[in-house]
């Protein structure tokens, strides 16, 4: 950290000399602190998979959830501060509200996209505030425009992608995405290679408890956001741990 | 359109015209076709029974795919056109594409429905977008909003219900709408005196629109006996 | 849209700009309004509905309710739009059902709608319930009378309230009552009669309470003069709601040849 120290990094109004904003470096630090969030996007919908670390066994299953529904059509999965990733959550949800009752059809995602890209970037350039410590990913399908997906970094930058990863283990996941013909394939094989590419990145040695979290929007939930049914979840999940084992097995047999 | 009183009080305190009527004589007509829809309207503006403007352009341009034919109060209908406008441009520069037919439609009820008692505005907004194609959407006095295949309105069109109801086929081609259109339109202008003069035309499709129009005396005739 | 303010309460539409009859509105001279009075305080109100929808039926049965109301428009006597649904599944407890002003049942619901999509965001699975939609319309049409301003409807909610049929109505002034079967608008008239009698004789099933209801837009299609043969026909029961596609109506006019022609 070179900029410790230097000054430049107290406040998200300035530049270093170097033409950098340190708050928003660190804002991305926080976030590749979190547990990792996948997106992905087939042929026909998005899918998101959430690796939720549980900090505490105190907590009841299914707290802190990091999937959230935005509107009927829109699912935002979330990395980072959970706190300020849920006010991103209600500044989405609010102008999908707003763009219902306006224009009296459900918001493009493209242009949700936009205005929440530009509240995010609105917090990078006060020095009275701080940059959200959180990254946002938005996925949606309709019948007109295909499935759609963007993601959303602290700086308040925003881009579509096919597949996305995010948070601790976003490099090896990445990797693992890389691997797919994303274009080719249907949700229900996503959510497999979701639950898989989340159980194969997990740091089994420094984040002991995880939950899995699973969501899609697709052709076949009429383009509603939905949590992936708990029958459809469990099959993926005990796919992921079978496939997990079996590398194991095969990397023992090598020794 | 018949002449109507939207103040339902008379107050003796109030200046005379505050209570008089919106004199509004019209026959608007939108017709889906294969490929986009026709729109349609007489020429005449009335002042009671005087005719303040016998070539008037009824259909008004919204955006480059999306016009409307009013019917109502001029001064109103302007207005809410104009207000509408100036949202759906800045929306277009918004959104980086052509808005949507059913977008303009939701403005425009938005505007009828929450100022419904100081407004005399029946409207049709009729137009292409890549979504749906052609539409239109009804917006009638009270400030609802409803897609029809064809849509008539104004005072001359309660004359030619039956004959749209018989004549109108779903997917007809451009050239069956538009004559549909001008029979029905000159039919509601020889029987309304509040409508007449000529017809004028649009045809909007992919390609935008095509404007015309037919002169008063080069109108299709019918039984006059 | 921001310059009309919420949508519960819009902004004037004339603002920013000389009051209409302000210039005839010195500074001292009150003589020409009432006293203390500009022209804006007076504001004219829909004094009546313009596209309008007629009666509503509702009817419980053993396992749940059904609710009837044909998709005509009417504007004054002309029947001027034939696709006016008017029977919403609100979520997978309640049915909503519809007559009068139908540009205000359009306007609120948007409203329940978006409230219904919140509710999903929350994402808790917990789901409002047909008496709590009942009580909040009560709330919200007894709040627009009093402003002298009424929403110029009749709603029927049917629903499923912790396993047991819901039925109740509201109208334009927020009045509000629960029953095993509800008419509104002409239906109150002719088809409660017909309604309330078949209950008497005992408990319907599902089937039957259909068939009732069907009997009565059939009535009402003869003796309703702002009637039409197309409806809709909703149920809900515990395993969720149907609403299904319009259907033409069976009408019978054999009568006519009892009538001796001369």
């Amino acid at each position: 950290m070179s900029s410790i120290g230097t000054g430049y990094d107290l406040s998200a109004s300035q530049f270093s000399p170097d033409g950098r904003v340190f708050q928003v470096e660190y804002a991305a630090k926080a976030v590749e602190n979190s547990g990792t969030v996948i997106g992905l996007r087939g042929k026909d919908g998005v899918v998101f998979a959430v690796e939720k670390l549980v900090t505490s066994k105190l907590y009841e299953p299914g707290a802190n959830k990091r999937i959230f529904h935005v509107d009927e059509h829109v699912g935002m999965a979330v990395a980072g501060l959970i706190s300020d990733a849920r006010q991103m959550v209600e500044t989405a949800r609010s102008e999908a509200s707003n763009y219902r009752s306006q224009y009296g059809i459900p918001v493009p995602l493209k242009y949700l996209n936009e205005r929440v890209s530009m509240y995010m970037h609105a917090y990078t350039l006060y020095s009275a505030v701080r940059p959200y410590g959180c990254s946002v990913v938005m996925g949606s399908w309709s019948e007109h425009d295909g499935p759609q997906m963007f993601m959303l970094d602290p700086s308040g930058v925003s881009f579509s992608y096919f597949g996305c990863a995010v948070g601790k283990a976003k490099q090896a996941a990445k990797t693992e995405i890389e691997k797919l013909k994303l274009a080719d394939m249907t949700v229900k094989e996503l959510v497999k290679e979701a639950a898989r590419i989340i159980y194969l990145v997990h740091d089994e040695l420094k984040d002991k408890q995880f939950e899995l979290e699973l969501s899609w929007v697709s052709k076949d939930t009429k383009g509603r956001h939905q949590l992936v049914p708990r029958d459809v979840a469990a099959e993926a999940e005990n796919h992921a741990k079978q496939s997990l084992a079996d590398i194991e097995d095969s990397d023992e047999g090598e020794m | 359109m018949a002449a109507s009183v939207i103040n339902t009080y008379a107050d003796p305190c109030l200046p005379e015209w505050m209570n008089a009527p919106h004199s509004t004589g019209t026959s608007i007509m939108a017709c889906e076709f294969d490929g986009g829809v026709v729109i349609g309207a007489d020429s005449r503006t009335t002042t009671g029974a005087y005719i303040a403007n016998r070539v008037t352009d009824k259909l008004t341009k919204i955006t480059d795919h999306i016009y409307c034919c009013r019917s109502g109060s001029a001064a109103d209908t302007q207005a809410i056109a104009d207000i509408v406008t100036y949202h759906l441009n800045f929306h277009r520069m918004e959104l980086g594409e052509p808005p949507l037919v059913q977008t303009a439609a939701a403005i425009f009820r938005e505007l009828c429905y929450n100022y419904r008692d100081s407004l005399v505005a029946g409207i049709l907004v009729a137009g292409w977008d890549k979504k749906k194609g052609g539409q239109i959407y009804c917006v009638p006095i009270g400030g609802m909003v409803q897609r029809q295949a064809v849509s008539i309105g104004g005072s001359g069109s309660s004359y030619v219900y039956g004959y749209v109801d018989a004549n109108f086929k779903p997917n007809m081609t451009k050239e069956e709408a538009v004559k549909f259109v001008t029979n029905t339109l000159t039919l509601a202008m020889l029987r309304d005196g509040s409508s007449g003069g000529v017809v004028r035309l649009g045809v909007i499709t992919e390609a935008g629109v095509e404007r015309t129009v037919i002169l008063g005396d080069q109108l299709p005739k019918f039984y006059e006996g | 849209m921001a310059f009309m303010g919420d949508v519960l309460n819009p902004l004037p539409l004339w603002q920013n700009g000389p009051t209409p009859g302000s210039f005839y509105n010195f500074p001292g001279n009150a003589s020409l309004g009432p006293v203390g009075r500009t022209v804006q305080d007076f504001k004219a109100h829909s004094a009546n509905p313009i596209t309008t929808t007629t009666t509503v039926i509702g009817l419980k049965f053993d396992k749940g309710c059904v609710i009837a109301a044909d998709t005509l428009g009417s504007y004054g006597s002309l029947a001027r739009f034939r696709d006016c649904p008017r029977v919403l599944k609100v979520n997978d407890l309640i049915l909503l059902g519809s007559g009068g002003d139908y540009a205000d049942y359009q306007y609120l619901k948007d409203i329940i709608e978006q409230k219904i999509i919140d509710e999903q965001c929350i994402g808790d699975g917990l789901q409002l319930k047909p008496k709590s939609l009942h009580c909040w319309l009560t709330r919200v049409l007894y709040n627009k009378r009093s402003k002298m301003d009424p929403l110029w409807n009749n709603y029927v909610v049917a629903g499923i309230q912790d396993g047991e049929p819901f039925l109740g109505a509201v109208d334009k002034l927020g009045t509000a009552y629960e029953d095993a079967t509800i008419a509104t608008g002409m239906g109150a008239y002719m088809a409660t009669p017909l309604l309330r009698d078949a209950l008497e004789k005992g408990p319907l099933d599902e089937e039957s309470a259909k068939a009732l209801v069907r009997k009565c837009m059939e009535v009402l299609f003869y003796r309703d003069a702002r009637s039409f043969p197309r409806y809709q026909l909703g149920v809900v029961t515990a395993d969720g709601v149907i609403v299904e596609e319009p259907v033409e109506l069976k009408h019978d006019w054999t009568l006519a040849h009892m009538i001796q022609m001369k």
